[in-house]
């Protein structure tokens, strides 16, 4: 049996545009995803913002209703059986909110143990043991409203584990911390699949996902557009040719021509400083240095390099596709 | 025993929250004490002590409405606008048991803000605090605040799906000073109002309240409050399922 495992699991939103005459409209947000997460494995629901991972994630952990499709959590029902699966598994999400500031770390501790049953002769070990795992020990008794964004963030995931569920859903826990911090999140988030629990990390950072998760699914504008291990994914561009080019303001048109030339694959734009990079994903065998710098005839061009695909650019070129 | 003990757990810490609010604090010192000036200068007019002594208790319950009824809709704001909100409602226990707490927090506000009116107009307007029956007077000062949180909790859970949930709760702040009798009497009221008075519980508490400063027979108005409050949280148990389902069905709980 799967421990998470959804099916054609669709979610849409009803919101209305304009004053007077308002309009209903519906926003799909996720469209029909499936799969499966063993026990004991960690998933990663990889993709960019908007593109349906926390709303498949709050579908997964009731906070959400599936408009249809289903979805089960340790063999149950994620509609049905809310309340049990709500007792057995935890969920941790990024950014600074999430915590009461007036509290210490300690009592935030406290009311979640509460809310989440704990038996009261188990709290006090559990609360010490999970700030020694985050490294809040020493800090615990200050207000949380003094802690930093990665202590707080490291409240999120020791308030996460404090009943020991089974499953832990984890949703952009690393975002806005500073490279240490979002590293030690990260071994944090290792060392709990060695315990044997089963995890599903949301995030944007191809990296990150390639270094904590068994397996990967990409999701873009609602949809599944790839599944399978990093190296998987790194394989369905190992065959292609990245070609960056530096601009100076590069126009949408532009790069909607340089998409339609044959032989490319995807196109992105990066923002670096000055500068943006042009940054073209190419087949092989294609050459089209001179196609490419045809079209941006006109405009000022810096520093042309080409390069192997890392699986970043496997990323993008699987969440710029139509 | 567990759900007890999470009543107590949580309502302590939310009482420890509401303490640590410098803002919610000032409001809460000096709130109630406009109120009971407005009401005393009124009053006072009157040339009666007894009357007095009336718009004096009336107030003390004003200030304890107020702290419930304007909070309990702003309660749940609060939970949104920290982010708290979805990780209350993703908890295993029933969304009520987590609320009840919070509400009674702010009756126990409530409390002081009784005590602080009483002491004010002793103070400062001179109108004697002679009470006939002191430990129903406390008792009946306990079961209004025990009934108002089990209003507040009645409305913090059916606002829980609307993001303005404060305008509601500060909806419901004076229309109960005038419908429960707080400084008019219902006899004054028109007769339609009356089946209104007699189901809210502030009616009975504030009833309790003067027939036990008075002199006079609290208990059964006492009792009756008391039911009410029951009642309000055996509604409010029942409304939080079909709440909590329609606001997962809507996709409003992280709204802010």
């Amino acid at each position: 049996m799967a421990a998470i495992e959804a099916q054609e699991l669709r979610r849409t939103y009803k919101t209305h545009t304009g004053t007077v005459r308002r309009k209903l409209k519906e926003v799909e947000a996720v469209r029909g995803v499936n799969f499966a997460i063993e026990e004991g494995e960690l998933f990663g629901l990889l993709g960019p913002n908007g593109a349906g991972k926390t709303t498949t994630i709050k579908m997964l952990i009731t906070l959400l209703l599936p408009t249809s499709g289903s979805a089960r959590v340790l063999g149950l029902d994620v509609v049905k059986n809310a309340q049990e699966v709500r007792r057995r598994i935890g969920y941790v999400f990024g950014g600074e909110r999430g915590v009461y500031e007036r509290l210490s770390g300690y009592d935030n501790l406290r009311y979640f143990a509460e809310l989440y049953g704990v038996p009261p002769k188990l709290q006090k070990p559990r609360i010490e043991e999970l700030l020694e795992l985050v490294g809040l020990k020493g800090r615990e008794h200050e207000r949380a409203e003094g802690y930093s964004r990665g202590m707080k963030q490291r409240l999120h995931v020791a308030r996460g584990l404090l009943h020991d569920p089974e499953v832990l859903f984890l949703d952009e826990p690393t975002i806005g911390l500073d490279p240490v911090g979002a590293r030690e999140l990260r071994s944090t988030i290792a060392s709990l699949t060695a315990g044997g629990k089963t995890v599903l990390l949301t995030t944007h950072y191809m990296f990150e996902a390639d270094a904590l998760c068994d397996r990967i699914a990409v999701i873009s504008k609602g949809r599944i557009v790839a599944e399978g291990t990093p190296a998987d994914l790194k394989r369905g561009v190992d065959r292609g040719r990245v070609l960056e080019v530096e601009v100076y303001g590069v126009e949408d048109k532009t790069i909607e021509r340089v998409r339609g030339l044959d032989g490319v694959m995807a196109v992105s734009v990066e923002e670096r400083e000055q500068t943006q990079v042009l940054v073209v994903q190419t087949q092989a065998e294609a050459e089209l240095t001179s196609a490419i710098l045809g079209h941006l005839n006109g405009g000022q061009v810096g520093r042309i390099s080409q390069r192997e695909p890392t699986l970043e650019d496997a990323y993008v070129a699987l969440v710029t596709e139509e | 025993m567990s759900s007890l003990r999470l009543l107590a757990v949580s309502w302590y810490l939310q009482f420890k929250m509401i303490l640590r609010s410098p803002f919610d604090g000032i409001g809460n010192v000096l709130y109630p004490l406009f109120f009971a000036t407005t009401a005393l200068f009124v009053f006072r007019a009157g040339h009666s002590p007894r009357t007095l002594i009336y718009a004096s208790l009336g107030a003390a319950v004003m200030g304890m409405w107020s702290a419930v009824s304007t909070s309990a809709g702003s309660a749940m704001q609060r939970e949104r606008w920290w982010g708290t909100l979805e990780l209350l409602v993703a908890a295993p226990r029933h969304f009520s048991l987590v609320m009840l707490p919070a509400t009674l927090g702010l009756a126990t506000v409530g409390v002081y803000n009784l005590t602080a009116t009483l002491l004010w107009g002793r103070f400062v307007f001179g109108i004697p605090l002679t009470i006939t029956h002191p430990l129903l007077f406390a008792l009946s000062i306990i079961g209004t605040a025990l009934s108002f949180g089990g209003l507040g909790l009645l409305f913090a859970v059916s606002f829980v799906r609307f993001r303005a949930a404060w305008v509601l709760g500060n909806f419901f702040e004076y229309p109960v000073w005038l419908i429960c009798g707080f400084l008019v009497p219902l006899a004054l009221l028109p007769g339609w109002v009356r089946p209104i008075s007699w189901v809210l519980a502030p009616t009975w508490g504030m009833n309790a309240i003067r027939e036990s400063a008075l002199g006079g027979t609290p208990l059964p108005d006492l009792l009756l409050c008391l039911a009410l409050g029951l009642g309000y949280v055996g509604a409010a148990v029942l409304v939080t399922d079909r709440v909590l389902y329609d606001a997962r069905g809507r996709g409003t709980l992280s709204l802010t």
